[in-house]
């Protein structure tokens, strides 16, 4: 009989307590029937399965009690239900947006098979920690290695794809055969690169991804054995990739096989290619990273030379992001979970006065004999319908809310651009919501059912304890330490963000619209052919109305971090490392006036250095700084990508990586000083112009300008130097924004709860202030009382909400761009504000407590 | 509660719950007593389980079907640790309604040749 005893804790207890023992008498009793031990075993089995299922019967005819009654309850004081599913949809939907996006970013294995064995390799430089390998190191690396099932190389390009309607600029990239097969990705249609594409002189193929199939192509499925001209050149469609294939990420549109070209594999201190790899079966990151050591360090000893200061780096291709990127992601969800636990500390609140207010009927229900453990359940399953309704809204607020944050996913990754709200981030949702109605409801479920509550019934009785009251001041304290942490936080990262957004990038963007063409070689490979059409198209737009200057350079500032080059001067040893290296570009005449690049020395680059002459340079002053300080730098020589350059100009600096962090010296060569041929990759491709009128208005003339120069010649990246400046913060400034938002929620909801205490406080203690103002308290001591109360709760949540904020900020250092982690003005505004809101929130209720009427105060009770 | 105003808002009834009150309609018993009777009725076709049978219980008290009672049998005959039930005024205008609702039932089926002529 114990064993069946055991087996009745199927059931609810209030159900067993009830039914228990005559339950136990039934089965006694069938039990006496029987006396042949198969009928016995036969009489467990079934008593155990009929337990089980009348047990889950009972728990669900319970629930459906409990719900009725909720959904009556809730439908009485409408107001209340509102509130509490608003709260829970604002806590839910950030957690849950929040979630999706880190998740993406950050937690959710990478669409590949297998794809924690893949991993990035890198060459490593004093100064550059991350550096691209050059063809001939990557070879050898390839040949040396045995951690690798198979490693490959890849370069990104861009390719003026022709013949498909408009021509268009379409992101490429360059893999080697091995890349493709190493990801694991099966194409669509087609094959993938091999060995025999890859051969110099091999025909052109060309594999497309989903978008630009669907795009350009229609989706048509006979596009396999298409011919297509990308850059001039033929090219065979081989193969189309599934829809989600990104690499190396989603912004690229088609694959063509690297070839390596003879004078491609002179120079071992040509770096271009990114590489990755998959890791052997069982062999760990660590063990890949040592014997990269190892070959590296082989490499150094063979070729001294060369690769004197160079390491290799090997870090797992989920990785590939930025600390910033990843930091930054971690702060939003360490916010919106700041919001969740406000959220719950709120409706924790909300509950708990409800469940004073109803003391009464909770006490006349317990006097009919509901159980404890039925009251707990019946108001747990109050906050659980709260929380599963503004769970629900609260994944629609998300659903609405992600593709907003698709800004923060990083484009180093391969991965889509925007999150998907899917099946997992639904059961984090459905997680999160279970746990939240858990969190807020339990503490006023276990309060209302507390034990000898029969005070209540009495008329009159005056409700809530000091215990009740304490735990509610807690819960409100709790809210503003959060709130001042969010508050604090969101304040850095806005300063961080002013401070950037207020940092001289070097140049003017306001007024100046920019668009590339990029010119496709080998079309375009005599240099000569490529002075024309820009001399063409520079000379038609100068002339069109309100423009004031243009120039073509090779990438205007900010779009493009590359064309980093060792410099060697005459006489001065010269080692390859960040110490001394600069930003090469090449530059029409007037580069300068139309960025508004204050020319400090000399002059601009002229017509007049052609190639035929002397090949000049214009430099930045940290140029001239860093190698004649304090000297007149003009007619200086340097040498520069196998070339002698005389100084003939000096310019002010300019952010040419972004507004965070340095950005190498800059020099600008003569856009005619090239054989034909050589340094194409850096021939001019961004026009600059700068107008008095709105830079956009311009564009459809420019247009025409550059079809009749090039009929064939794609125009991409149309947009003001203004937007390409601000895309460098556009993550922050979303993160920002949605930082704020939180904060903004947290600070209100922290002001409704001191509000609320005080309120609640105020009307319980009608009686006694009424009786203090009966025997002479004057209205200012009155109020005094109820702010001093008030007060004293924010203080209690402010000081160490600002220890917190601290640490917080401490986490955050590397997002606050200089701004101080303790930073003073920050941490003063948000203390100001927050007793702002304090006394805001105990007005109301001072003033009610002061218009309270001591005689009809103590009449009442 | 609204609902006992009108027996015909809780039919049909489920089985069980008829069954019990069948039993309860002639005398008041307890939980096993309901079972055996039930049992005896149907020539041992139902045999209410004890779960089944305290689970429509906990219903129907809420319903107001039944309640408990707390006049015992005669003492030669009382089990004193058990529970007695009885039917209430409102259990026996449920319990008609559902036998007249049966009884329509029958009726219908009568006249398409379902069921045997009374007999």
């Amino acid at each position: 009989m114990r064993l069946y005893r055991a087996l009745l804790h199927f059931y609810p207890a209030s159900f067993r307590a009830e039914y228990g023992e005559e339950l136990v008498a039934v089965f006694r009793a069938r039990r006496r029937d029987r006396t042949n031990p198969l009928s016995v075993l036969m009489l467990w089995i079934a008593g155990f399965f009929e337990i089980l299922f009348n047990a889950i019967a009972v728990h669900w005819d319970i629930l459906r009690q409990d719900l009725r009654y909720t959904t009556r309850t809730l439908a009485r004081s409408p107001g209340f239900a509102i509130t509490a599913i608003l709260v829970v949809a604002l806590g839910i939907g950030a957690n849950t947006a929040a979630f999706s996006v880190t998740d993406f970013v950050l937690i959710r294995n990478l669409p590949f098979s297998q794809a924690e064995r893949l991993v990035k390799i890198w060459q490593t430089t004093a100064g550059y920690d991350q550096m691209e390998f050059s063809p001939l190191n990557y070879r050898d690396v390839k040949r040396m290695s045995k951690s690798f099932e198979a490693i490959g190389a890849y370069t990104p390009n861009a390719v003026n794809l022709v013949g498909q309607g408009d021509p268009q600029r379409i992101y490429a990239t360059a893999v080697t055969s091995d890349v493709i097969p190493l990801l694991g990705t099966q194409p669509l249609l087609g094959r993938v690169f091999t060995a025999a594409d890859e051969r110099v002189g091999a025909a052109g193929t060309v594999i497309l991804s989903y978008p630009l199939w669907q795009t350009q192509f229609a989706g048509d499925p006979g596009v396999l054995g298409r011919k297509v001209i990308l850059d001039d050149q033929p090219y065979i469609v081989i193969g189309v990739m599934p829809a989600h294939f990104h690499f190396p990420s989603a912004e690229v549109g088609l694959w063509t096989p690297k070839q390596f070209a003879a004078r491609e594999l002179e120079d071992r201190n040509d770096n271009y290619l990114e590489v990755v790899g998959r890791l052997k079966p069982g062999v760990s990151l660590e063990q890949a990273k040592a014997e990269m050591d190892v070959t590296m360090r082989q490499l150094k000893q063979q070729y001294p030379g060369e690769n004197k200061n160079t390491g290799g780096l090997v870090i797992s291709l989920r990785d590939e992001l930025s600390g910033k990127s990843r930091l930054m992601l971690w702060a939003l969800l360490g916010a919106s979970g700041c919001v969740l636990l406000i959220a719950c500390a709120n409706l924790a609140n909300l509950l708990l006065t409800r469940s004073l207010g109803r003391q009464k009927e909770l006490a006349v229900r317990a006097a009919l004999g509901a159980g404890r453990e039925r009251l707990v359940r019946q108001s747990m399953t109050e906050s659980m319908v709260l929380a599963v309704l503004g769970g629900a809204l609260g994944i629609l607020v998300a659903l609405a809310s992600v593709p907003l944050l698709s800004k923060l996913v990083p484009n180093t990754l391969p991965i889509a651009s925007t999150p998907a709200v899917d099946f997992r981030v639904l059961i984090f949702a459905g997680m999160l919501t279970v746990v939240t109605g858990i969190v807020f409801g339990v503490l006023p479920a276990l309060r209302a059912s507390g034990k000898g509550d029969m005070n209540a019934l009495r008329e009159g009785a005056r409700s809530g304890g000091g215990r009740k009251e304490r735990l509610r001041a807690t819960l409100v304290i709790a809210e503003v330490t959060i709130s001042v942490v969010l508050l604090i936080s969101s304040g850095l990262l806005i300063r961080a963000l002013w401070k950037l957004q207020g940092t001289d990038p070097g140049f003017h963007a306001a007024g100046v619209l920019t668009m590339q063409t990029a010119l496709p070689m080998p079309k375009y490979e005599r240099t000569a052919r490529r002075v024309e059409f820009y001399d063409r198209v520079l000379t038609e737009v100068r002339a069109l109305p309100r423009v004031s200057s243009a120039a073509y350079i090779t990438s205007v500032p900010m779009l493009w971090g590359g064309g980093i080059w060792p410099v060697d001067i005459n006489g001065q040893v010269v080692e390859r490392t960040a110490a001394h290296t600069v930003s090469m570009r090449y530059a029409t005449p007037g580069f300068f006036s139309t960025l508004e690049i204050p020319l400090m020395l000399g002059r601009d680059i002229s017509e007049s250095d052609t190639v035929d002459r002397q090949f000049v340079a214009v430099v930045s002053q940290s140029f001239a700084r860093r190698y004649w300080p304090d000297q007149n730098p003009l007619g200086r020589h340097f040498q520069l990508a196998f070339h002698d350059r005389m100084v003939v100009g000096v310019v002010g600096d300019v952010r040419v990586r972004g507004l965070e962090g340095p950005s190498e010296p800059q020099t600008y060569l003569s856009y005619q000083q090239a054989a034909d041929g050589a340094w194409v990759f850096y021939a001019p491709r961004n026009l600059a112009v700068r107008s008095a009128g709105t830079p956009g208005s311009l564009a459809p003339a420019i247009r025409q300008i550059i079809q009749s120069a090039d009929r064939e010649q794609p125009i991409s990246d149309v947009q003001t130097l203004e937007q390409i400046v601000e895309l460098k913060t556009a993550a922050r400034t979303v993160q920002v924004r949605v930082l704020g938002a939180f904060a903004a929620i947290a600070f209100l909801l922290a002001a409704i709860g001191i509000h609320g205490l005080l309120s609640f406080a105020v009307s319980q203690r009608n009686r006694e202030i009424g009786v203090r103002m009966a025997l002479g308290a004057a209205s200012g001591d009155i109020l005094r009382m109820v702010m001093r109360q008030g007060v004293w709760v924010a203080l209690a949540g402010v000081l160490p909400g600002l220890a917190l904020a601290y640490v917080a900020a401490r986490l955050m250092q590397a997002l606050l761009a200089g701004i101080q982690p303790g930073d003073l003005p920050t941490f003063l505004s948000a203390a100001g504000l927050c007793l702002l809101m304090t006394l805001v929130g105990s007005f109301l209720p001072a003033l009610r407590a002061v218009r309270i009427d001591p005689m009809t105060a103590i009449r009442t009770e | 509660m609204d609902k006992r105003a009108d027996p015909e808002s809780l039919l049909p009834l489920p089985p069980a719950t008829f069954h019990i009150l069948i039993a309860l309609a002639d005398e008041d018993r307890h939980g096993y007593a309901i079972i055996q009777d039930v049992a005896a009725r149907t020539n041992g076709e139902l045999k209410l389980s004890a779960g089944t049978l305290y689970r429509s219980i906990h219903r129907i008290l809420d319903q107001g079907l039944i309640v408990e009672t707390s006049t015992r049998p005669a003492p030669e005959l009382d089990d004193e640790r058990r529970r007695y039930y009885r039917i209430t005024p409102f259990g026996v205008a449920v319990a008609r309604a559902e036998a007249r609702r049966h009884a329509q039932l029958l009726k219908m089926a009568r006249v398409r040749g379902l069921a045997p002529e009374k007999a």
